[in-house]
């Protein structure tokens, strides 16, 4: 027996599963970043010297991707419209830049942990670095996990396109949603600890 | 709202470019803002305040949820309070101590 | 979700033709919500079991310290009990695993896992959860998660050993069990993330045609309940254990004080961290979790107390509006577990006050369970038996966490064993109690054969008797100022004197507890076999479960068509019709 929803809306709900599903999950991203953004103002409310971000990270670097991951969010969305409009090719470049656009923000952050590494500056040296590798760590992977599951879509996942055009295009807003929650996250991330 | 005609699509898609450039703009901004060397009172509200207005657009116009369901408001206002309770409360009781 | 798909495409193909999947798909990388049902039951009762075993080792301790211990005293191995003779750190290790393994790895997954996968879609009227595979993927971070538990029993320095709540800074700097332990906690948590948005996606989405929500019966309202806990609750705690991750992995000192001294020396870290976290972060699950632990038992009851007395549940919509409402209030009474961490008496009134109107639901859920007895003709069967005991085990429970949620009366309460007694209480005789009443209640949807009710009552009395001998001591010791968690029970203290001989009553109580466990396990297993064969509703109970579907449901889809829901959970003795009761689904 089917189970119902999958792709259509429920009628009194009027959402399909997966997008119940990924609002839920989000939810629960919210506490989990919001626990660690708890954590970090209450180590810095509670520390005696806290340096200011933009002393010790590269603020410059930093803004460039914040810039790569608002992109990547448009291109997201411009993916999306792309396939409502039955244009799979150009679905295909905009999402394509979407992975691509994720890959150079890793390339960046790896520059920018390689130059910290460099000064010998690691998790242990005080809980001003040991916030900002465990955040932006945590965001790392959260990026990544979002790119495993793009080159997913547009590799092997593809094929549903041909089957369930509909489906597709739900799995294509649920990815959505959760790269727009990453990049949510990235800015208040970007000022919280880089700025301030 | 996948049923949702070529044209509003194409509204829709004018949109995201708009609010490309407001992310863009909001981004330099607030970093601007932080060469100034403000008060940090100052300095985190301008900074929480720009980044509230950034996430908001994201929000509703990328996670479109300028339009979106009941259901989903409900989870998210559920979520919201906890959050704020999460955030609040902990801070709460560390300035409220004995000794 | 496709390969369901296909079978769904399978079925109406050849709708006579059955479809075989192989083994392995069957039943170990199943996605069929009842054999995954059935996989959380039979891994976490080997867990309750477990972890009953380690109390009991306590116990032994607790009773006779410094004796070696009787039978597998040998198999402790000579780093933890040489000559059988148990040490203190491996005292320590037992009761952070017991308290572990009960909470995460037996209640919870039995009560959520197994109860909530079993039935839920069947009390909806849904072919299966929302996402079978991510059901699947569910218990196979459950499973793997327990055995990294386990496992760490065997590294050097053995588990964890920092107690359930591991609190900083003594869980930094404890032995690599506390590694373990914590990436345990991460794949546990992974599970119960993925399964509580798994429920509540069922239940929105999946609900039968007629099926609203004030019809919904209450275990599926504690399912959600408590779901919506799990989602958001868990995230905190998953958040720390990063953070206590990098503190133990990384040298980070997010929960490390400046100028912490271990053993005389400076600890060589960069410091500045604040302890407290930890027990925010941990409390804000923790106390959530409380209610994760006995929302779904109540629910249980409530279905088996609605059944068994043949009338409907009193102040059903009372009942729903208080276990939305606990839900609710439970996320923000967390630090009433933190007076003695220095609160000012502002925050410490806050929280006093939300923890005295938490109180205010479960006394309304409780007490509409009760009301539901009068009038009735009550069948006293093993499940009522079970149901109608866990109302004053819980009321006890209940009662006794008032001097707790107070500063002034925690204070001298706090990490006593009146603190012991009062959870235990919730939990033990209260949520178990609940789930053997839901094991001998739905035993017959899940095999079409009943449990021997002669054996039942044989495992009942005696459970009755030995819990309340184990708990109901503690208050007395607790109340004299005994610690929780001293590894001779109190003997080196003068003030514990007086009721140190308590100790021995209890261990006693434990041993006579497991030995009335025998009765339950062998019913469980010849029953399966050799139970007698009863229909498909042999309690003539209403709802979907067992007036839709045969018993036990067909795999796979559950119910030959999907229902169409009539009316209200729990229309017993309606006064409209010449029926003993009205199934959901009955024509108008």
């Amino acid at each position: 027996m089917q189970i119902p929803y999958t792709v259509e809306p429920r009628p009194d709900t009027g959402l399909y599963n997966a997008k119940l599903g990924v609002w839920l999950f989000l939810a629960s991203e919210v506490m989990l970043f919001g626990a660690l953004f708890s954590a970090l103002i209450l180590l810095r409310t509670g520390a005696t010297s806290w340096p200011h971000g933009y002393e010790v990270l590269n603020v410059p670097l930093a803004t460039i991707n914040t810039m790569v991951l608002i992109t990547s969010s448009v291109s997201m969305v411009m993916s999306w419209a792309a396939l409502r409009l039955g244009d799979f090719g150009k679905y295909r470049k905009w999402m394509g830049l979407t992975f691509l656009l994720g890959l150079i923000f890793m390339v960046i952050k790896t520059i920018e942990y390689a130059a910290k590494f460099e000064h010998h500056l690691y998790p242990s040296h005080d809980n001003f670095m040991a916030t900002y590798f465990t955040l932006t760590g945590l965001h790392g992977l959260h990026v990544l996990g979002g790119m495993i599951v793009i080159a997913y879509l547009l590799g092997p996942g593809s094929k549903m396109w041909m089957t369930e055009p509909e489906r597709y295009t739900n799995r294509v807003e649920v990815i959505g949603l959760y790269w727009h929650f990453v990049d949510l996250v990235w800015i208040f991330l970007f000022p919280t600890l880089y700025l301030l | 709202m996948s049923g949702h005609s070529v044209e509003e699509i194409r509204r829709e898609t004018r949109v995201y470019i708009l609010v490309f450039v407001a992310l863009a703009v909001l981004t330099l901004v607030t970093v601007g803002v932080s060469y100034l060397h403000l008060s940090f009172g100052a300095a985190v509200g301008l900074a929480l305040f720009i980044a509230s207005i950034k996430g908001s657009l994201v929000a509703a116009f990328f996670m479109h949820l300028i339009s979106e369901r009941r259901l989903v408001y409900a989870v998210l206002i559920l979520t919201m309070i906890f959050f704020v309770a999460l955030i609040l409360l902990p801070l709460g009781g560390y300035h409220d101590r004995l000794g | 979700m496709s390969a369901s798909e296909e079978q769904a495409v399978g079925a109406q193909d050849h709708a006579a033709e059955h479809h075989e999947l192989p083994f392995w798909q069957r039943y170990i990388f199943s996605q069929d919500h009842k054999v995954i049902g059935l996989q959380y039951a039979f891994t976490a009762l080997c867990f309750l079991l477990f972890g009953f075993c380690l109390m009991l080792i306590m116990r032994w301790q607790l009773a006779f310290p410094g004796r070696p211990v009787p039978i597998i005293g040998g198999l402790l191995g000579s780093a933890n009990a040489p000559g059988g003779i148990m040490l203190p750190e491996f005292y320590n290790q037992l009761g952070a695993m017991h308290g572990t393994i009960m909470v995460f790895l037996a209640v919870v997954p039995l009560l959520v896992g197994a109860y909530g996968n079993y039935l839920v879609p069947l009390q909806i009227g849904a072919p299966d959860m929302a996402f079978p595979k991510l059901n699947m993927a569910s218990y196979w971070c459950y499973l793997p998660g327990g055995l990294i538990m386990l496992a760490s029993f065997f590294v050097p320095g053995g588990a964890a050993n920092s107690g359930w709540t591991s609190y900083p800074p003594l869980s930094n700097i404890a032995t690599s069990g506390q590694t373990w332990w914590l990436v345990g906690m991460i794949f546990l948590i992974t599970s119960s993330l993925l399964g509580s948005v798994n429920f509540i996606v069922t239940i929105f989405q999946l609900r039968a045609e007629g099926l609203d929500f004030m019809r919904l019966p209450m275990f599926v309202w504690s399912q959600l309940v408590t779901s919506f806990l799990l989602l958001l609750a868990f995230p905190p705690l998953e958040a720390a254990g990063i953070l206590q991750l990098m503190d133990r992995v990384a040298g980070t000192s997010f929960f490390m004080p400046s100028g912490l001294v271990v053993s005389g020396e400076v600890l060589e870290v960069a410091g500045g961290g604040n302890p407290l976290l930890w027990q925010h972060l941990f409390w804000f699950l923790a106390h959530p979790e409380v209610y994760v632990l006995i929302l779904p038992a109540m629910g249980i009851v409530a279905e088996i107390i609605a059944n068994n007395t043949r009338k409907p549940l009193w102040g059903y919509r009372p009942m729903v509006y208080s276990a939305v409402f606990l839900g609710f209030m439970s996320f923000i009474v967390w630090a009433h577990h933190m007076f003695l961490t220095g609160m000012g008496t502002a925050i410490s009134s806050f929280f006093q006050t939300t923890t005295m109107i938490i109180s205010v639901p479960s006394v309304v859920i409780l007490s509409a369970l009760l009301i539901s007895l009068w009038g009735g003709s009550i069948r006293f069967n093993t499940p009522m038996l079970f149901a109608l005991a866990f109302l004053p085990m819980f009321g006890i429970g209940g009662l006794t966490g008032l001097p707790l949620g107070l500063a002034p009366s925690d204070i001298h309460l706090h990490d006593t064993y009146y603190v012991i007694g009062h959870f235990h209480y919730v939990v033990a005789p209260g949520t178990i109690f609940a789930i053997f009443a839901g094991i001998y209640y739905w035993f017959p949807k899940i095999t079409g054969r009943q449990m021997s009710e002669r054996l039942g009552k044989l495992h009942f009395w005696p459970s009755l008797i030995f819990m309340n001998g184990i708990f109901m001591p503690m208050f007395v010791q607790g109340l004299a100022g005994v610690s929780r968690r001293l590894y001779d029970g109190g003997a080196q203290y003068s003030h514990a004197q007086g009721v140190l001989h308590w100790n021995a009553f209890m261990s006693m109580s434990a041993f006579g507890l497991l030995v009335a466990q025998i009765p339950f396990i062998i019913n469980l297993f010849v029953s399966i076999r050799w139970g007698v064969k009863v229909g498909s509703n042999p309690w003539d109970a209403t709802t979907l479960e067992w007036v839709a579907a045969p018993s036990p449901p067909v795999a796979h889809g559950n119910f030959p068509e999907l229902p169409v829901v009539t009316r209200g959970p729990y229309e017993y003795s309606p006064p409209e019709s010449d029926e003993s009761f009205l199934p959901q689904n009955a024509v108008a």
